[in-house]
């Protein structure tokens, strides 16, 4: 066993592992922050997506001991407590959101997209969400809310 | 598509968001996997490694002498209890022989899921293996191996003809088939071979029980019905039902493999034999290869019309793989024939049908519920026969389209038919003549293609209910025991509570289902939670609206015929403004002086005889009471590489009629997702088997759409015509849009390039050969 350290949605975790999980497996199991999913283990479907220093990484295929001192964002760091973030709000707005099992995913993607492009075109999008599977939507909706989010995020800075 | 009452925020017509969208993007939302319980154990499973062998005996011993391990079950503790919605033929687990690979031969439960599976490894079965049946053909060949020795003893639902490893054949027909052929100018026939779809919710399944001192049990499992998994689990562990109590956390997709049980018997007998709580996840693999998939079917359709393109006549002959539990199969055949007239007036059909046993898995209920393998054979003869009479294929449709008044195939008056309309509107919205004749001059290497084909679906089926109590503060409690699988029906029978009750969307609460307190409900199944279970919403509220206006009477001194539900909670003087009592204030009188609390409720179950005896002779039909018909028509726009043989849908057109949207954003929602699901089912969505093993039980190996593959635009153009006793006017909508997919695809590919597969799916690779064998056949 050796202890890591994860700085996770900005808080300081200090995780014992043998080696061998994943950090899908730390987040999930041990932190208990069960809103990043576990759709096939297997790196195809994107449900585990999680932002390690910024980059969209596969949670279930990355092994946690590789991540000491890694600052991780998921899910459950995207809201201001109660109060959605854009790309939420949009996700919401815009019906993208039918079982909801690879919304989180799909979410940490969109959000690796924009911060590297603000107002991507809908290929980009496209291109962007490629890796993420969802079997419910059709991903219309999907495309049509990182475009709200994008353009709510630059209404935003636009402002500030 | 507009709102019903503009002063209800949320009522019909409206599109909120869906009410519990929050919880999901803020990763709140609990799936199974996601639940725990204090002491719980972890459970794994032994899948059979042979397609078809029997056990002779099981040494768990090792197994149970691994530190952390509770508890292994086998066969050898369990009777011989068997489930089937149709024909009693499983088990919970394996029980004296093994029908596929993946098949549960014993089960764990551990203090870890690493314990648990590393006893797996211990246990022994000692097999002697059998001869498999691997196919259809091999199912029906003289002297095959039979899949079930005791089929003849099994308990059935229905009046089946079973025999060998028949596991039923139905017979339908009208008119006079043989004596008609005569009457035709041109008669077409094909063979049609559809393939094995696995439904791949992003969710695999799992479940989590747990036993209270009394023994009573309560079981969380991912479910399209928490009323289905209580009887499951009760048949084939012999529990009375009073001993179960089933609920649901959220599900992440079902599309049909979470109807009828999957692994839930299993953990409900580990925590019974520990007394400790099991949760026990499929991995992908696992799920792939135990639960599920879309029946394998092969076709053979043939069509006789008159030179100016009026059908005369149909024959229809099916034959289905229904693995090695029957399941759902039965229905799924008896729907498929039912719908193998397609919406079209054909006055004599036959259709026969066999579904057989084979050494795979179960085949079973998956959106389209077999709809969408007759509807590809149909729409895309009667291209061929358009074609050979040069009649354009929207003109060929509407000429021999159902009507309001006509009846389906079987004999049953269908009320609402809009499919002319469907035709109309996407024909205009597709720019379909300009383009089909402009797509015809294409040279290639890329060649564009406009396709269309149509259909229509039911939407009422069994039984269902709801019970709405309206609390001390005058907002209001909804209990329908129906579960939202993602689709949304939480949000729209809301939606049909807040109009029928005049309150906003925010006043009314939704109970997650639960075998304790929810009125029946048989699923979210056959698109038919928004018809069959709004019904009961609407019903429920009636009952309430009553009760309330007899209190208000009371309080206001007035004859409940003069009292109107007004906009906001209120109830009062038809027409006199201010002369009203809300819902709050009615609310404390029932509560707390006189009457009692209120609460409403309205059961029903659909009744419609779906054979008319006078019409139609029948032989093994599966259900007696179905309808309620949805219309769509789908056009698609294809581009293909000849090079390649790769089909890309560029552009669609999915005009359907679902009598009301109750909430339009969702109804979209639904077509755009039934699109994509179809698109992968007819372009190269295939489950393939070596020797009985399934050769991609994995997403690498199982491509399903992504992002990229999906057209440029889906257009949703909703038509409503009302259903008469629809809720609102509403039909279904959650399968109807991916009936017509896989045939309008096809009908674009021979429009582009002359090419009709008759073969799903239709991957570059064989569009590819069949291009090489026609350049061929032209040259020569």
């Amino acid at each position: 066993m050796s202890t890591i350290s994860l700085r996770v949605n900005g808080v300081e975790r200090d995780v014992s592992i043998t080696g061998c999980e994943t950090l899908l497996t730390i987040l999930r199991d041990e932190l208990k922050l069960t809103g990043t999913k576990r759709g096939c283990n297997q790196g195809v479907c994107g449900a585990c997506t999680v932002l390690v220093d910024g980059v969209a990484v596969r949670s279930c295929l990355s092994l946690a001991g590789l991540h000491d001192g890694a600052e991780i964002s998921t899910v459950e760091g995207m809201a201001d407590r109660q109060t959605l973030s854009s790309i939420q709000e949009a996700f919401s707005e815009t019906g993208a959101v039918q079982c909801g099992f690879c919304t989180s995913g799909m979410m940490m993607a969109t959000k690796a997209l924009l911060e590297k492009t603000p107002s991507p075109t809908r290929d980009e999008i496209r291109e962007g969400i490629s890796g993420n599977l969802c079997r419910c939507s059709g991903y219309k909706k999907i495309v049509e809310a990182v475009e709200l989010a994008a353009q709510q995020i630059s209404a935003q800075e636009g402002a500030s | 598509m507009n709102k019903m009452t503009p002063e209800i925020s949320g009522g019909v017509g409206d599109s909120p968001r869906k009410v519990e969208t929050s919880e999901k993007v803020l990763g709140r939302a609990r799936y199974i996997a996601d639940l725990s319980r204090p002491g719980m154990l972890h459970g794994a499973i032994l899948p059979s490694p042979y397609v078809h062998a029997k056990i002779n005996s099981y040494n768990t011993e090792a197994a149970m002498a691994l530190p952390g391990v509770e508890a292994v079950i086998t066969g050898d503790d369990f009777g011989h209890d068997y489930m089937g919605p149709f024909i009693k033929d499983e088990g919970a687990i394996a029980k004296d022989k093994v029908r596929y690979i993946g098949e549960p031969v014993a089960a764990v439960a551990a203090t870890s899921p690493e314990i648990a599976r590393e006893a797996l490894e211990l246990i022994e079965v000692e097999y002697e293996v059998l001869k498999p049946v691997l196919s259809m053909d091999e199912a029906v060949a003289d002297g095959a191996p039979i899949v079930h020795d005791d089929l003849e003893k099994y308990i059935k639902i229905f009046e089946a003809v079973s025999y060998d490893n028949v596991m039923s054949e139905t017979k339908m027909s009208e008119g006079d088939v043989d004596a008609a052929w005569d009457d035709c100018d041109l008669i077409v026939e094909n063979v049609y071979e559809t393939q094995a779809q696995n439904h791949m919710p992003l969710e695999t399944c799992g479940a989590l029980a747990e036993i209270d001192g009394n023994g009573r049990i309560e079981l969380w499992s991912a479910n399209q019905s928490v009323f289905r998994v209580q009887a499951n689990v009760c048949e084939t562990l012999g529990l009375p039902m009073s001993k179960l109590r089933c609920l649901t956390p959220s599900i992440g997709g079902g599309f049909g493999n979470k109807m009828e049980a999957h692994i839930q018997p299993i953990v409900v007998k580990l925590t019974m034999e520990t007394g400790l709580p099991v949760k026990l996840i499929l991995s992908r693999e696992e799920d792939f290869e135990m639960i599920r998939a879309r029946h394998p079917f092969r076709i053979k359709m043939k069509t006789g019309v008159k030179n100016d393109g009026t059908f005369v006549a149909r024959d229809v002959e099916i034959l289905m793989d229904g693995g090695a539990f029957s399941d759902d199969s039965p229905g799924v055949l008896g729907y498929s024939m039912l719908c193998s007239r397609g919406p079209y007036r054909i006055p004599n059909m036959r259709a026969t049908g066999q579904v057989v046993y084979t050494n795979r898995l179960r085949f079973a209920a998956f959106r389209g519920f077999g709809n969408p393998q007759v509807n590809f054979a149909s729409e895309t003869q009667i291209d061929e026969i358009a074609e050979k009479l040069g009649i354009d294929p929207i003109e060929i449709r509407l000429k021999n389209a159902m009507e309001t008044g006509d009846t389906w195939f079987g004999g049953q008056i269908v009320e609402s038919v809009s499919l002319k309309e469907c035709l109309s509107k996407a024909k205009e919205a597709s720019n379909w003549e300009s383009k089909r004749k402009a797509y015809a001059k294409d040279k290639g290497p890329i060649k564009r293609g406009i396709g269309l084909a149509s259909c229509g679906h039911i939407s009422g089926l069994l039984g269902t209910g709801a019970i709405i109590r309206l609390l001390e503060d005058g907002t209001v409690a909804l209990n329908t025991g129906a579960t939202d699988i993602g689709q949304g029906s939480d949000t729209v029978l809301s939606q049909m509570a807040a109009e029928a009750l005049q309150v906003p969307l925010e006043n009314i609460s939704l109970a997650s289902p639960d075998t304790d307190g929810s009125p029946f409900n048989w699923g979210t199944t056959a698109s038919r939670v928004t018809y069959t279970t709004g019904r009961a919403v609407v019903g429920a509220a009636k009952d309430v609206e009553a009760q309330v206006k007899k209190a208000a009477s009371q309080m206001l001194e007035c004859a409940v015929e003069d009292l109107e539900l007004k906009p906001g909670g209120m109830v009062g003087v038809k027409g006199v403004p201010g002369h009203e009592v809300s819902f709050f204030d009615v609310s404390k009188y029932t509560h707390w002086a006189v009457g009692g609390p209120i609460v409403g409720s309205h059961t029903l179950v659909y009744d419609k005889p779906t054979i008319d005896p006078k019409r139609a002779t029948v032989s093994g039909t599966p259900f007696s009471n179905i309808g309620a018909y949805a219309f769509n028509t789908m056009v698609v726009e294809v581009e293909i590489d000849e090079r390649t043989g790769q089909t890309k849908a560029v552009e669609v057109w999915s005009a359907t009629d679902v009598g009301k949207a109750i909430n339009p954003k969702l109804v979209e929602g639904q077509l755009e997702g039934s699109f994509v699901q179809g698109l992968g089912y007819a372009l190269f969505e295939e489950m393939v088997w070596d020797n009985g093993r399934l050769a991609n039980p994995n997403l690498m190996d199982y491509k399903v759409p992504g992002a990229l593959d999906v057209p440029h635009d889906i257009h949703s153009i909703i038509v409503e015509q009302p259903e008469p006793d629809g809720p609102f006017g509403a039909k279904g909508v959650g399968e109807v849009g991916i009936v017509t997919v896989p045939s309008s695809i096809a009908n674009a590919i021979t429009h582009a390039t002359g090419v009709a597969l008759n073969k799903l799916p239709m991957t570059s690779e064989r569009l590819f050969e069949a291009l090489e064998e026609k350049e061929e056949s032209d040259a020569a």
